[in-house]
């Protein structure tokens, strides 16, 4: 199978910090990757790296078999990658379907209505508040906004910052369902980037694990979860 | 009390200049948090236009179109030439940069057209309004512009997704990236919109205060202060409180301190709102959840 996203010695900096140091990572085509690590390891920054956002960056992206990096933002959101950040980025003040409405922005094709019950059929929740305010929303309900939000551009690839971040064990457990149905369904590829390493390895085929700014351990997820020296450091047994 | 409801009904239709200029004010404000002083210039060089245009033969409405979309594009070009470079300088340069541009707009238009006084033709007829007591003719069709002018911009913002989008940059500008909305067009579409709404209050306002380069002084100040009575972050407070404003001078002007000390009421109502409730009468006080 070949690869949807590629990079080859991806650095990435905030300013005069440099954050990544020559990342080489792969998601497959119709695959769920995850990368894995501790707090400040440099998860969120590698996601910001591949859409170029907030950080400087050098080496090679490769997305569809095209290079993306040193593209705008908005660029390569329109070549098909939804990207569900850090914190959700749901857009409070507005209604849900007003933030639905700006994930379908790129779009001109007559799809569009369809897409709507699309994902309402994903997250039900949504449709019966599609018309309050975003910022009144549960934490549970806002990250499902987000993919939603994500998954109306029609994306080849979702880019996941910790959806389970802040959420109740359940509702996590509602969200990864779904997360695997897209992926099944659509054929929708993912990067997850996650802290609750469980169920990151549980979901995704392949894993990669980050240590400050570097990856030291990356294979198929079920290799990785069986590591002695993984499990006592990400998994807590 | 005829005399009294002259002078609110007068206050309303001058309220509606202040509340458009407020609103662009507002508009520029909620994408950049930049206070644009060049706004009352901007308005003033484009009144300018039209004056031209119509001294060249143009009718004035086929005139008074051209200058709006002159405007816009005027608007426009400016953040994208001269604002943009400065989006991350400390906000004193910023400040810096507009208070030049108020300069340099102020003095191509002396410099341009000269500083001599002119009259400007009003659309409207010259008379009272159907021989009422209370209007002028111009001034009803002064309000009537304004308020077309203001319901299209809502109307804008609220049932297009253009307008979505924009509403969705002054929110949140890097979710925004993150749909593929193109941030820098939208705030160069906001300063464009901004110099339009600016140039109808000029072309509006010009009749009555009569032109010249520093005709939108006073304005762009009353303007500011009902952007800020009514919340410099809310459009519906601001455009509320130009038209506030616009009726308590002329009520002041006209029972409390005299025409010659008005301004102090702008004042007044700044110093006072800023002190009192910062935020303004409609704004929101920002709470975020953790």
């Amino acid at each position: 199978m070949s690869a949807i996203l590629e990079t080859r010695g991806l650095s990435a900096a905030y300013g005069p910090t440099q954050v990544l140091q020559s990342i080489d990572l792969a998601v497959e085509q119709g695959g769920i990757a995850t990368l894995l690590g501790a707090n400040g390891a440099g998860k969120t920054t590698t996601l910001r790296a591949l859409c170029n956002m907030m950080v400087r960056l050098s080496g090679e992206v490769r997305f569809d078999g095209e290079r993306i990096d040193g593209k705008a933002t908005e660029d390569i959101v329109r070549r098909g990658i939804g990207h569900v950040p850090e914190g959700r980025g749901t857009f409070v003040s507005l209604s849900v379907e007003e933030n639905l409405r700006l994930g379908a922005h790129t779009r001109r094709d007559k799809q569009v209505a369809r897409d709507f019950e699309r994902v309402y059929g994903y997250f039900p929740r949504l449709k019966e508040r599609r018309n309050q305010q975003a910022g009144t929303l549960s934490g549970g309900e806002q990250q499902m906004l987000a993919i939603s939000r994500a998954l109306m551009l029609r994306p080849k690839l979702l880019l996941l910052d910790e959806p389970s971040f802040g959420l109740a064990p359940l509702v996590v457990q509602e969200i990864f369902h779904i997360l695997r149905t897209i992926n099944q369904q659509e054929g929708v590829s993912m990067l997850l980037v996650e802290q609750n390493a469980n169920i990151a390895l549980a979901l995704a085929g392949r894993a990669y694990l980050l240590e400050t700014g570097r990856i030291i351990m990356h294979g198929p997820s079920a290799v990785i979860g069986s590591d002695e020296s993984v499990r006592r450091a990400y998994l807590g047994y | 009390m005829q005399a009294f409801l002259h002078q609110m009904l007068s206050g309303f239709a001058t309220g509606g200049i202040y509340a458009s200029i407020a609103l662009a004010l507002v508009m520029i404000y909620q994408t950049t948090h930049h206070v644009n002083f060049a706004q009352g210039e901007m308005a003033t060089f484009s009144t300018y236009l039209a004056w031209q245009m119509i001294e060249l033969g143009l009718p004035y409405w086929l005139a008074f179109l051209l200058t709006l979309l002159f405007a816009f594009i005027l608007g426009a070009a400016i953040e994208r030439i001269i604002v943009r470079p400065f989006y991350k300088a400390p906000v004193l340069s910023v400040v810096a940069v507009f208070i030049g541009l108020l300069l340099i707009i102020n003095s191509l238009s002396g410099a341009l057209f000269t500083y001599t006084i002119k009259p400007f033709a009003s659309p409207f007829p010259s008379d009272a309004w159907y021989g009422s007591a209370y209007l002028s003719a111009h001034e009803v069709g002064m309000i009537f512009v304004t308020l077309v002018v203001l319901a299209l911009v809502f109307a804008f913002f609220r049932y297009t997704p253009l307008g979505l989008a924009m509403r969705a940059v002054a929110e949140n500008p890097v979710s925004s990236r993150l749909v593929g909305v193109r941030v820098g067009w939208m705030l160069a579409l906001g300063w464009g919109l901004a110099g339009l709404i600016g140039a109808v209050a000029g072309t509006m306002t010009a009749p009555v205060v009569y032109l010249d380069p520093n005709m939108m002084f006073g304005v762009l100040l009353y303007g500011f202060a009902g952007a800020l009575l009514g919340g410099i972050d809310n459009a519906w407070g601001a455009v509320l409180g130009g038209f506030i404003v616009g009726i308590l001078q002329n009520l002041a002007g006209a029972y409390v301190v005299g025409t010659e000390l008005m301004v102090t009421v702008a004042l007044g109502i700044i110093v006072g709102i800023l002190v009192i409730k910062p935020s303004g009468l409609f704004g929101r006080t920002i709470v975020t959840r953790v």
